[in-house]
């Protein structure tokens, strides 16, 4: 069972760890709506330096484009998606 | 920014301006340092040269032409289109297209939404279904842009959409490749599904060009 | 802290939608980094962590199959497969017999990274 279900608020950390982070820098701390869950997969941040490690959980998330950049150009259904990891998500209101 | 370097110097691109760089010469460390580290591991027995072949073979034998069979057949079968939808590998897989190590999602582009792939962070693209990326598929320029302005990028592209219609950008961050399943163009209920294939580009599985009514 | 690769929403300027086919010399390293990935000895993010280290200017110093090329070079060496002084002897080598047989046609800027 994942933690977070379609449908969820959700807030990508804001955080900037050095490292092989698969979380652009454009999503950090924007919030977001899972539209599903993919299953566990290796966790990048671990495999990039040939280490194990457990599988995270991965999401795809669906922002509004209007959230992401304050100027957007284009219409207010626009959206951009971006997959996941569990450890970037906290569950938002 | 008025800085335009990047974009002078983009050798990404490869050699645009110039002719093409004949194969019988060496012109970069690089491309030394290529040829020295193949050698090596096969005098070291860590790879064959036949095995290197390979793997050259196999990704030749990769084109646009694959995707463009699997987007037909999701036309005409609306069972195989339900399979597609929802799992990408074991479809593409019916077809003869295996597909290892990463997930392919489709995504279908509707009346009211349009899809569009970019990896922001490198240039994760479905190679196991469509081939090689474009050079401007792996471009900064495209890469930067197409999360924060897909309809100007589009635009360039000579796609314009309609207000009506929401962008969803894709960004592909993670293990899973996407394929945009474009939608068939109208006047087209006559066309056989090789027929349909044919009219299937590689920019509309990307999602950077639509389908026009009557094209081809 | 930004990566390097990680470029999301940042300006740009036009797209230059040309392509051009790929090099041989392209498609070898093409070839080669699969065949190596495929024993096991550089997956996906290893490669991208290395293409990563790069730094910032990579995009503009290096094409893309150079950016691959440096990291393959570095992953051997960081897995113990190979040893800098091993690749560095092969380079000289491979240059010089490119050189006896006019293959050699450095471009501006490209002598001066060789060893």
């Amino acid at each position: 069972m994942s933690r977070l279900s379609p449908g969820a608020v959700v807030r990508v950390r804001e955080d900037y760890p050095p490292g092989h982070i698969r979380t652009p820098i454009y999503l950090r701390g924007k919030q977001g709506v899972v539209e599903r869950h993919f299953g566990a997969f290796g966790n990048p941040e671990t495999l990039a330096y040939n280490l194990p490690g457990p599988k995270k959980d991965l999401y795809k998330v669906r922002f509004r484009a209007a959230d992401l950049w304050p100027d957007y150009q284009g219409s207010p259904k626009d959206t951009v998606e971006a997959d996941l990891y569990d450890h970037w998500l906290e569950a938002s209101a | 920014m008025s800085d335009h370097h990047h974009h002078d110097h983009d050798h990404d691109h490869g050699h645009h301006h110039a002719p093409p760089q004949p194969d019988d010469k060496v012109h970069s460390y690089h491309q030394i340092l290529s040829i020295a580290l193949k050698e090596l591991l096969i005098e070291k027995g860590v790879v064959t040269a036949a095995e290197v072949r390979h793997f050259i073979e196999k990704r030749d034998s990769i084109t646009p032409a694959n995707g463009a069979k699997v987007v037909a057949r999701a036309w005409v079968d609306s069972a195989f289109r339900e399979r597609l939808l929802a799992d990408g590998n074991a479809a593409a897989a019916e077809l003869g297209f295996p597909i290892t190590g990463t997930k392919l999602v489709a995504v279908e582009n509707t009346q009211d939404t349009h899809n569009v792939v970019v990896c922001t962070l490198c240039s994760c693209y479905p190679r196991d279904l469509l081939g090689l990326p474009p050079a401007w598929y792996k471009s900064r320029a495209y890469r930067a842009r197409v999360v924060r302005e897909p309809r100007a990028v589009l635009r360039e592209f000579g796609t314009e959409l309609p207000g009506d219609v929401a962008v969803r950008v894709h960004d592909s961050t993670a293990d899973i490749r996407f394929l945009v399943v474009p939608q068939r163009p109208q006047g087209t209920q006559n066309l056989d599904e090789d027929a349909l294939a044919a009219l299937v580009t590689r920019d509309s599985m990307i999602g950077v060009a639509r389908l026009e009514e009557g094209a081809h | 802290m930004r990566s390097p690769q990680d470029i999301g929403g940042l300006p740009e300027g036009p797209i230059d939608a040309a392509d051009h086919a790929l090099n041989f010399w392209e498609k070898q390293a093409d070839g080669l980094r699969a065949a190596v990935g495929s024993k096991g000895l550089m997956s996906s993010h290893e490669s991208r962590r290395a293409i990563e280290s790069l730094g910032h200017d990579a995009m503009e110093r290096l094409t893309y199959y150079e950016r691959w090329t440096a990291a393959l070079s570095m992953q051997m060496v960081s897995r113990g497969v190979l040893t800098q002084d091993e690749i560095d002897v092969k380079v000289a080598q491979v240059r010089q017999r490119l050189a006896e047989t006019g293959e050699l046609e450095l471009r501006p800027g490209e002598q001066e990274k060789l060893p």
